[in-house]
């Protein structure tokens, strides 16, 4: 009873406090705490702030998000969720039907996100109908890295097809150069995976398997090419492989020890880092074939009490989306901007390709969800699939087994 | 009024860490085995829906990996942590001078937690890095020990770093048994001119069974519980290679958002442990009663 009556003075307490401070206010859950990316949130931070309002950060490092999951799990099953939270692709949906997400159509329609966001990303960006989260970046994975001078000196052209890249490998392994740099962590197979898949089966061969799951197309002679592929690519990388982090293998590139490396455009900003030039010192292209795999981050909006909390939470939205943090932060980041209206005057010759390759795929629906991270499917899905991916990557498996394990494991999680 | 207190006061000390036990260990095995019937992907959901779970959970490769390398990572470190425990303790204990230095160096690693091990033991065994590199710069070109990157064989590296880490625990353990051997049934067996050998598998160990038994139960559930080490050395891989059920399911539990699964995956688990307790216990219990 003590307890009850305590609460109750709490909670009028804390109501009289909200009531009396006007100002918008937003609590943010997110993982951005490394240089770059804390540098970039810090940029947002500051824009918010300087519109008026208080910040309370909620960084929570470790596992790549586990950890900040675990945290939002927490608060939200104690009915005290952030305002706004790091998360993206199917996760929105999922902790939409969990009836936790706020509305935020107004703010979406007040400064028309309809009109300036590729409509395959804004589709991520809506529960039923209504939005509920606000795009901040626009990273593509599906990019080929190369050195330049490794490249020059054994007479190879980016290649364009996988049947050239093998070419291009055999020559480099030939010449003693390891030809694919690449580390031995399930995520990472997982990327390579996908723009494989990509780039032998095409757009609308993707959408099937990995978006639809089309059990037709998982068990495909096409899925079977593409784990041959992945074979192939098994013999192209140095045999330390294991266990090694993107960036050390970004920099088996950066020092010449390597020719190739397939990563997201985050591997750019290692480039950038260490002084490189682009289109000098390394190069940047899309992975063979056609098509373009996003993966985008966005801020899922919870239900929030308090006209303070739900004005901070507008704002926020507002301001994520504007053109002038979306310039800012992503030119601290490496990714482009989710808005397709920003100059990009300030950008790399990377990132260029990137916008425009973004805008011309949009147009033909060339524009997919990347499933190695977390846009296409849910997790217990793309865990099914990257299970069996990596697990035919780093054995003998023959790709007429990985298919079928690709099929069964599939159809274990729908 | 003393009587009463005499009578109760000793449950009422014990009242507050029973109900904490009962509530957090038993109350929450209850609440993950009734998870694990449940369809419970991103939130716990509430609604029995059948052993599904279960049946997914036998059918998945990686469950299979993960319960085939806790068998062979479980008996390997048991069998070899106890083997080099008990010769590093009878070693020790021939009365030989530095016994307390020795002792201690032995007993060091214990010291260390299993993610520093753990990475100390990834750097050592790493092909590019490590022994294999230091070896073949010696000039021996062809020397290769590249188990950590060899799906084939990644889970013994991870018994290799296990077994240092706890064999001097176990040898510790077995000293504090040879010593507490009667002495004087040494003495006359020496006086009968009993070879040293015969004397240590005649006498000294099999008077140390409950000692034997103890060092199976703690290593065992060393083993079964193991999730650092194998974060820190291998996170798992090559692929899903050396994954463990503790890893397994923490990958579903807050990587995937498949509470279901990492629910029933925990049970198992506990049923695992259960096996081998009980006996334990059964064996306890008895010879209290005789």
């Amino acid at each position: 009873m003590k307890y009850t009556v305590f609460a109750a003075a709490t909670a009028a307490l804390c109501a009289f406090a909200t009531t009396s401070t006007a100002e918008p206010q937003a609590e943010v859950l997110h993982w951005w705490t490394s240089g770059g990316e804390a540098k970039s949130v810090a940029v947002l931070q500051q824009e918010f702030k300087d519109a008026g309002g208080t910040w309370t950060d909620m960084p929570v490092a470790g596992g790549g998000g586990d950890a900040a999951m675990t945290a939002l799990r927490a608060r939200v099953l104690s009915g005290n969720a952030p305002a706004a939270v790091q998360l993206k692709g199917p996760a929105i949906q999922e902790w939409y039907e969990e009836g936790v997400l706020s509305d935020i159509s107004s703010v979406a329609e007040e400064n028309g996100w309809a009109d300036v966001l590729p409509a395959a990303i804004a589709e991520h960006m809506k529960c039923e109908g209504h939005w509920c989260a606000a795009p901040v970046n626009v990273h593509r994975v599906d990019w080929i890295w190369a050195n330049k001078k490794i490249l020059e000196d054994n007479g190879i052209a980016m290649p364009t097809t996988w049947d050239e890249f093998n070419a291009a490998a055999e020559k480099l392994k030939a010449a003693g150069i390891t030809p694919l740099a690449h580390g031995g962590q399930s995520w990472q197979d997982a990327t390579v995976f996908e723009t494989v898949v990509l780039g032998l089966g095409g757009p609308e061969f993707f959408h099937k398997a990995l978006v639809e799951l089309d059990p037709e197309a998982l068990g495909s002679d096409t899925m079977k090419a593409v784990f041959d592929q992945m074979r192939l690519l098994r013999g192209d990388v140095d045999a330390n492989f294991s266990g090694r982090d993107w960036n050390l293998a970004t920099a088996m590139v950066m020092n010449g020890e390597a020719a190739f490396q397939i990563m997201g455009d985050w591997a750019k900003g290692e480039f950038l880092a260490a002084g490189k030039v682009p289109g000098e010192d390394f190069l940047c292209a899309s992975t063979p074939g056609d098509g373009y795999l996003y993966n985008v981050d966005s801020f899922a909006m919870f239900e929030v009490e308090g006209d303070d909390k739900v004005e901070g939470q507008k704002l926020l939205a507002k301001l994520i989306v504007g053109p002038s943090f979306q310039k800012v932060f992503n030119l601290n980041k490496g990714s482009i901007p989710v808005r397709t209206d920003v100059s990009l005057d300030d950008f790399d010759m990377c990132a260029h390709t990137s916008a425009e390759e973004m805008a011309s795929s949009s147009a033909n629906g060339s524009l997919l969800p990347s499933y190695a991270h977390g846009m296409a499917l849910r997790g217990a899905q793309s865990g099914a699939i990257t299970d069996v991916v990596t697990a035919h990557f780093n054995s003998d498996m023959s790709s007429e087994d990985a298919v079928k394990m690709l099929v069964d494991a599939v159809a274990a999680v729908q | 009024m003393t009587l009463w207190l005499e009578r109760h006061v000793p449950k009422l000390v014990l009242a507050p860490s029973f109900a904490a036990i009962l509530l957090f260990v038993y109350g929450f095995i209850a609440w993950t085995g009734w998870i694990s019937l449940t369809k419970s992907r991103l939130m716990p959901k509430y609604d029995i829906e059948g052993v599904q779970q279960y049946t997914r959970l036998f059918d998945a490769p990686r469950w299979d990996v993960a319960m085939n390398n806790l068998y062979i990572f479980g008996a390997l470190f048991i069998v070899i942590a106890m083997v080099l425990g008990l010769l590093l303790a009878i070693l020790l204990d021939q009365k030989i001078r530095t016994e307390g230095v020795l002792r201690t160096i032995y007993l060091y690693p214990m010291a260390l937690s299993m993610i520093v091990t753990g990475t100390a033991w990834k750097w050592i065994l790493n092909p590019g890095l490590g022994l294999e590199k230091v070896v073949q710069g010696w000039g021996f070109e062809n020397f290769k020990f590249d188990w950590l990157v060899n799906p084939d064989y990644a889970i013994y590296t991870i018994v290799i770093a296990a077994v240092w880490q706890s064999s001097g625990f176990v040898m510790a353990l077995f000293l504090a048994g040879l010593r507490s051997v009667d002495s004087e049934i040494i003495k006359a067996a020496q006086v009968d001119g009993i070879p040293t050998t015969r004397i240590y598998t005649a006498i000294i160990i099999p008077s140390m069974a409950p000692i034997f038994l103890s060092a199976f139960i703690v290593l065992s559930h060393l083993a079964i519980k193991s999730f650092d080490l194998v974060i820190a050395m291998t996170n798992g891989g090559p692929g899903y290679a050396t994954d463990l059920p503790a890893t397994y399911m923490y990958a579903m539990a807050f990587s995937r958002g498949d509470l279901g699964q990492a629910a029933s995956s925990a049970m198992i688990m506990m049923l695992v442990v259960f096996t081998i307790v009980v006996p334990y216990l059964y064996s306890e219990l008895r010879t209290r009663n005789d």
